[in-house]
């Protein structure tokens, strides 16, 4: 797919985030808007899915797990507009007997989703046993994870990622949306990650970097990273994005962490955001 | 009522022979163990199929998420570690990843209760039956000898969802036939009687068999359910016997609260109000010495069974 039409499917996803927080006053715009390039890409270009066909076993298809469950805004998005369920269904987001919970879950059968998270730092095993069956069962797809970098801080990720390496599962592209923020301020400073590309090369995974926010970076690092897989390691793309890219008063601040635009700044923010394929 | 001592044998046994079992019956079970492979009698199944089986090495949290996700290309993970790393120190693993995403992962569960012995209260869980009774989508199993939690093993196998299978260390009697039936959730009556109804699960189910015999000594009919399933609960069986008897005693090894007990007397308090007595480890942590000499201090044992239904025939409601 060319940039450009990625680049038009990312406005309206963004466009989807924010009238979708704004509209129930909570939910996760930031971290949302800083992964929408990184999902837009996975789902439309680089997994091999099927969107008509949702089946929980994912047998023969890529699979993605979400690890930061509080960005379901952007699954949600994405997930509807590459056809996994009706657009209009986003407008249920967070509202009583909705599909579309929170955080992400497979309570209420929600195609494209295939296990709760929000809950940090389970979403790394989860994948890893999923990529171990692959192997088990001669599925050559891949098993994609996304992680905050905050969500880094939970000692389950650590477990996995030593589980992954000794047990070589290769089958396995974990991203951290590296955007240097958490709820209580910059990562740094609430508790320092160190060196992270070291402390994932110690672990013994393939450890690659890419700029988050320009699809020619992405494609080529995903590229790399899949062209690493079945090579014995692991394979973890550090992944540097802005929290709240693409509106301007939200970037690169964590106070849009968790909080919601009230009409007035969504408005603001549409105004940054061309409607490309419709809104919901 | 005479109970056939079949042998005597750990009930954790049951769970890796029914295991080895399943390994050769189904090609989608796949067994995780934490490091402690030989402890839960997993090695029959690790060395007939070591392709289905995952060290995890120390890392409970990890093993969980590792089962929750290996359902996903349609296995079924069987996990194995003592009680309390199965359970507390993963509660948040499993609400999420297993119970709430409706994974059909088994949580097996070895050295529950103060029977772990010596190795103090660190090990002894007496927590855990209700942290997993308080899970949606959960199911949970307390068999009661090596057959019985062997035939669990199987059974839960061919059960689709989460399941907590809860087991035991020490060597105990065996009094379930090799060839019996089990039905999660259809609870056994092993003996019949009038006076009043003792229902228990686990090791208490043998020492509820013990105190039949005293009881039977001084005159009183008791009525003897194995509720080796905790959850869903047969409430009918409760229900049918507590309408003869009129009086309850439940015994368990696990805290008094939140365990087999309050679970009974839910049913009791909603549908048939009827004076009950517990056996259970009442609100303390337990503490190094031998399973039995556990069981006796902190009265669990057949004296504190018979005890009980004393008190609780001395409850029920004089009819003239």
């Amino acid at each position: 797919m060319e940039n450009k039409a990625l680049a038009g499917i990312a406005s309206q996803v963004r466009r989807d985030i924010v009238r979708m927080v704004s509209a129930v006053n909570s939910g996760h715009p930031g971290g949302s808007l800083g992964c929408t390039d990184f999902l837009t890409y996975l789902y439309f270009e680089q997994m091999q899915h099927n969107a008509n066909d949702f089946q929980m076993d994912g047998k023969n298809e890529d699979l993605f797990f979400l690890s930061n469950g509080h960005i379901s805004p952007v699954w949600y998005s994405v997930l509807a507009r590459a056809g996994y369920f009706p657009v209009a269904e986003l407008g249920t987001f967070r509202k009583l007997g909705t599909r579309l919970q929170g955080h992400p879950s497979t309570d209420k059968n929600l195609p494209g989703i295939r296990m709760a998270s929000g809950s940090l730092g389970q979403g790394l095993s989860v994948g890893i046993g999923a990529a171990q069956i692959k192997k088990l069962n001669q599925d050559p797809t891949i098993v994609y994870t996304l992680h905050g970098d905050g969500e880094l801080q939970e000692g389950q990720i650590w477990e996995a990622a030593m589980y992954a390496a000794a047990n070589k599962i290769d089958n396995i592209i974990a991203t951290i949306d590296a955007n240097g923020r958490q709820i209580d301020g910059d990562v740094d400073d609430v508790l320092s990650l160190g060196d992270l590309h070291q402390k994932w090369v110690a672990f013994g995974w393939e450890v690659l970097h890419m700029d988050g926010h320009d699809f020619d970076s992405i494609r080529s690092t995903m590229q790399q990273a899949k062209a690493l897989t079945g090579k014995g390691k692991p394979v973890v793309i550090i992944m540097k994005t802005e929290m709240g890219q693409g509106v301007d008063y939200m970037v690169g601040s964590h106070k849009w962490h968790g909080v919601a635009p009230n009409a007035e700044q969504l408005q603001v923010a549409l105004n940054q955001l061309e409607e490309t394929l419709g809104d919901y | 009522m005479e109970f056939e001592v079949l042998g005597n044998k750990d009930t954790r046994s049951g769970f890796g022979e029914g295991l080895a079992e399943l390994g050769q019956q189904n090609p989608d079970v796949v067994a995780l163990c934490a490091d402690l492979t030989g402890s839960l009698k997993m090695d029959a199944f690790q060395k007939a199929h070591p392709d289905r089986f995952f060290q995890t090495g120390i890392a409970e949290a990890n093993m969980i998420g590792l089962a929750a996700g290996m359902t996903i290309g349609g296995k079924i993970p069987f996990t194995g570690t003592f009680a309390n790393f199965s359970t507390g120190r993963v509660y948040d693993q499993i609400r999420q990843s297993v119970a709430y995403s409706k994974k059909n992962v088994k949580i097996c569960a070895s050295h529950a209760g103060l029977t772990l012995g010596e190795d103090g209260a660190t090990h002894q869980v007496l927590e855990d039956i209700g942290m997993m009774r308080m899970l949606p989508n959960m199911t949970v199993i307390v068999p009661a000898d090596f057959n019985q939690t062997k035939q669990a093993t199987i059974a839960i196998a061919a059960h689709e969802g989460p399941v907590y299978l809860r087991f035991g260390r020490p060597v105990m009697p065996i009094f379930v036939k090799p060839d019996a039936e089990f039905v999660i959730g259809k609870a056994d009556v092993l003996a019949e009687g009038t006076d009043v109804t003792i229902i228990a699960c686990g090791h208490m189910v043998w020492k509820s068999i013990e105190a039949l015999k005293e009881l039977h000594a001084i005159g009183i009919s008791a009525e003897l359910i194995n509720m080796h399933t905790i959850k869903p609960l047969d409430e009918a069986a409760i229900l049918k016997s507590v309408a003869k008897t009129g009086c309850v005693v439940t015994a368990e090894e696990h805290m008094m609260n939140g365990g087999l007990g309050e679970a009974v007397s839910q049913v009791l308090s909603r549908k048939h109000p009827v004076p009950q007595e517990y056996v259970a480890v009442n609100d303390t942590f337990g503490e190094s010495g031998t399973p039995m000499e556990l069981m006796t201090k902190y009265h669990i044992d057949t004296p504190d069974v018979v005890a009980a239904v004393k008190r609780a025939l001395a409850r029920k409601p004089i009819i003239i």
